[in-house]
């Protein structure tokens, strides 16, 4: 694991000399012929091997739609697992081309880690998950707990502040792997488990022995608005996957999904014949095919397809829309116009 | 012979020619070099050009902004308020501490073992083999999750603590025990303690040059025993002789007060003594072997007992041969405490990994890392080199 993380510093040294030279991202990966995405170890819901061991989540959704967007066809990517730690290191050395893995937008990350922020895929917040029979009922209670977290977050900074504003005490337990750090939890070594809310729910559902035997606390503690990031500088890149991620979410709004977006072709909305490229010029702009989100849709589905999927109704998680919700229906989901 | 000089015969003059060896090798050399230089500055160049097309921020301003984490256990105080150069020496301090008192444990095991497995008794040197085999065939970073999952899994919640006897308590949460409070009468014995050990050494020289001369011997194991127990008890005394101990209690989550030995320490340290051991036993074997049977049958004529036999004059000789293989395995334990990552020990990889990843600074945090091992792995080396010419065969 040392061995990993040392050779991932050096390979910052060699890649990052190699990227530079090698053009931009968006041409790199025209070339190659696939996108590859940066996602988590497995959070089932966001991105984890299926029961076929193919990656699947609503992060890998967006990675296969900038593959749609490109390449017309939504499986020509590849996923590089990442823990949180690694993440960062393998985005700036150009290990990967896009990190799709549920990581917080924050302005240190947009700035001094050399990134740019491209959108919002996921709005979450952090929150805590209790055993049921320690019998705590709010955050507030938790002065003392021993609070499993995986190094390197903004979980664990939140984490740090919100026992702090507080004036409560607490003990880290902090663990990389997240299989690891789960399994710390439920083995009691800790009292609390922190991360965002959207992931406990996956954690609860999936990796504890018995779900009903824990509960999540009603606090959030922050806000984690969750998007994909590429590297500074790679403008058109940049453009590719923000509208790529874009084209689902108003593909939601306009009612265009991958069942019926062949008869969507037909419309007489302007705003979905420019989305669909019957009206061309987006595709142009971006440098792609005219068919990109037609591409999307189709082959990924929209955004609330991608939601129900694989972490709200027709997924074990059965997370509600929320904040994730379109701008009209009461969430914050407000994609810019494709025109 | 001396008329060669008059001769008027000179030596060839040197001219620089490609059949040359010497400026074959030096040209060589040159080249070889250069090469290298080269490497690193296009490396070094390359990284720095990139970093600042990419806008990444570099240098090591980050040390003194706040760090924002807390930190699971620390010798030293260290809260979210502090600062990342004081979280680095956390680290630091917490991979000393489980290196020192792992090699002191590994040492002392493994030597046992080492003994154990030349036992003229048959059961005790088969189950010392054993342990050898086992033990160093198992990658480490298996016996690390088999401790910590051992302690973690069995052991009960801090509800259930188990209570071998008042005041310590036995939880997945470590094993809690009382600790001295901030009285006087505890500086005092901590000093005694320091004294006794120091004491202990004067007397230890003191009897080696009086045995010298005089051929008398000094029961030197109960005298510095005495000292490293007594001075201690003296000073308590001295101090008043309080009673009182910080004793955990249960209180909210776990238990407040008192010392722990925290589930990670204790994995990390059980993994890596009882890993090492394997190998430091059978150095041991090894350089005691080496000692030519001669000389324990010289030394049993002489009406040595086995005891007597060993420390007096194997191990001596042995230790020539024990103690630069044994410098390996001690650089070994300290670097290889940089697995505890995997089991959340805070020690000096998992905290400069946090700190990268919070700052974005992978180059400056692998540096710290590097240069934080190098620094301890060469005071070892240099430690175990000085006290290898120390031990070495005085040629007379």
């Amino acid at each position: 694991m040392t061995f990993l993380k040392t050779a991932a510093a050096a390979a910052v040294m060699v890649l990052a000399a190699q990227a530079a030279q090698a053009g931009t991202t968006f041409d790199v990966v025209k070339a190659r012929g696939k996108v590859i995405c940066g996602v988590s170890t497995g959070v089932s819901g966001f991105s984890a091997p299926d029961s076929q061991g193919k990656w699947a989540g609503i992060d890998v959704d967006v990675c296969r739609s900038i593959a749609a967007a490109m390449f017309g066809d939504a499986s020509k990517f590849d996923v590089v697992p990442l823990t949180p730690v690694q993440r960062f290191t393998a985005l700036q050395s150009g290990e990967i081309d896009v990190l799709t893995r549920n990581t917080t937008l924050s302005l240190q990350r947009d700035t001094a880690l050399g990134f740019n922020a491209v959108a919002v895929n996921f709005y979450d917040g952090q929150g805590f998950m209790v055993p049921v029979k320690l019998n705590v009922k709010s955050a507030k209670e938790l002065n003392g707990a021993t609070v499993c977290v995986q190094p390197g977050t903004t979980t664990e900074l939140n984490l740090a502040d919100y026992f702090r504003t507080n004036n409560m005490q607490f003990k880290p337990v902090v663990i990389e792997k997240q299989d690891e750090i789960v399994a710390a939890y439920v083995a009691g070594r800790c009292d609390v488990l922190t991360t965002d809310r959207s992931q406990l729910a996956s954690v609860r559902v999936t990796q504890t022995p018995k779900p009903e035997d824990h509960v999540l606390l009603p606090e959030v503690i922050s806000k984690e608005p969750l998007g994909p990031m590429v590297r500074h500088g790679d403008d058109q890149w940049m453009d590719l996957v923000r509208w790529s991620l874009f084209a689902m979410i108003e593909g939601e709004e306009y009612g265009v999904t991958s069942k019926n977006v062949d008869e969507q072709l037909k419309s007489n909305d302007p705003n979905v014949k420019r989305i669909l490229g019957v009206t061309p010029g987006m595709g142009k702009a971006l440098g792609v095919d005219e068919k990109w989100a037609y591409n999307i849709i189709k082959q990924v589905g929209n955004y609330g397809e991608s939601f129900e999927r694989n972490v709200g109704k027709d997924s074990p998680l059965k997370l509600d829309r929320g904040p994730n919700a379109q701008w009209n229906k009461g969430g914050l989901l407000y994609a810019w116009p494709i025109r | 012979m001396a008329s060669a000089h008059g001769t008027g015969i000179k030596p060839p003059a040197r001219r620089l020619t490609w059949n040359d060896p010497t400026v074959r090798a030096v040209v060589y050399q040159v080249i070889a070099l250069g090469l290298v230089a080269f490497g690193v500055w296009y490396l070094v160049s390359n990284t720095l050009h990139n970093l600042e097309t990419r806008k990444i921020a570099s240098g090591f301003d980050f040390l003194t902004r706040e760090a924002g984490f807390a930190i699971g256990e620390s010798p030293i105080y260290f809260g979210p308020e502090n600062t990342y150069a004081r979280a680095i020496l956390v680290g630091i301090l917490n991979t000393l501490r489980v290196a020192v008192v792992g090699i002191i444990l590994a040492t002392l095991l493994g030597t046992i073992i080492g003994i154990a497995r030349l036992s003229k008794n048959w059961l005790l040197a088969k189950i010392a083999s054993l342990y050898v085999e086992v033990m160093r065939n198992i990658p480490l970073l298996l016996h690390l999750f088999f401790w910590y999952a051992l302690i973690t899994e069995i052991m009960p919640g801090p509800r259930d603590a188990l209570n071998p006897m008042p005041g310590v308590f036995i939880s997945n949460r470590g094993i809690k025990v009382p600790s001295p409070t901030d009285h006087f009468a505890f500086d005092l014995a901590a000093g005694g303690f320091l004294l006794g050990l120091i004491l202990s050494v004067v007397v230890a020289q003191w009897a080696k040059k009086r045995q010298e001369r005089t051929g008398l011997t000094f029961p030197l194991m109960w005298s510095s025993l005495a000292l490293i127990l007594g001075l201690p008890l003296l000073g308590w005394l001295i101090g008043g002789a309080p009673t009182q101990l910080d004793v955990p209690v249960l209180r909210g989550f776990n238990f407040q007060g008192g010392a722990t030995l925290t589930p990670e320490y204790a994995a990390l340290l059980a993994g890596l003594v009882i890993y090492t051991a394997g190998f430091i036993a059978e150095v041991v074997r090894s350089g005691i072997l080496a000692v030519s049977h001669g000389q324990w049958e010289a030394a049993s004529a002489l009406g040595f007992t086995r005891g007597r036999l060993l420390q007096l004059i194997v191990l001596p000789q042995a230790l020539r041969v024990i103690i630069p293989p044994m410098t390996s395995q001690y650089l070994n334990i300290t670097k290889n405490s940089s697995l505890a990552i995997a089991i959340g020990y805070p020690d000096i990889v998992s905290i400069a990994n946090t700190t990268l990843n919070q700052t974005g600074q992978a180059i400056e945090g692998i540096l710290v890392i590097m240069g934080v091992y190098l620094s301890i792995s060469l005071s070892i080396s240099l430690f175990m080199n000085w006290y290898n010419k120390h031990i070495a065969l005085v040629e007379r």
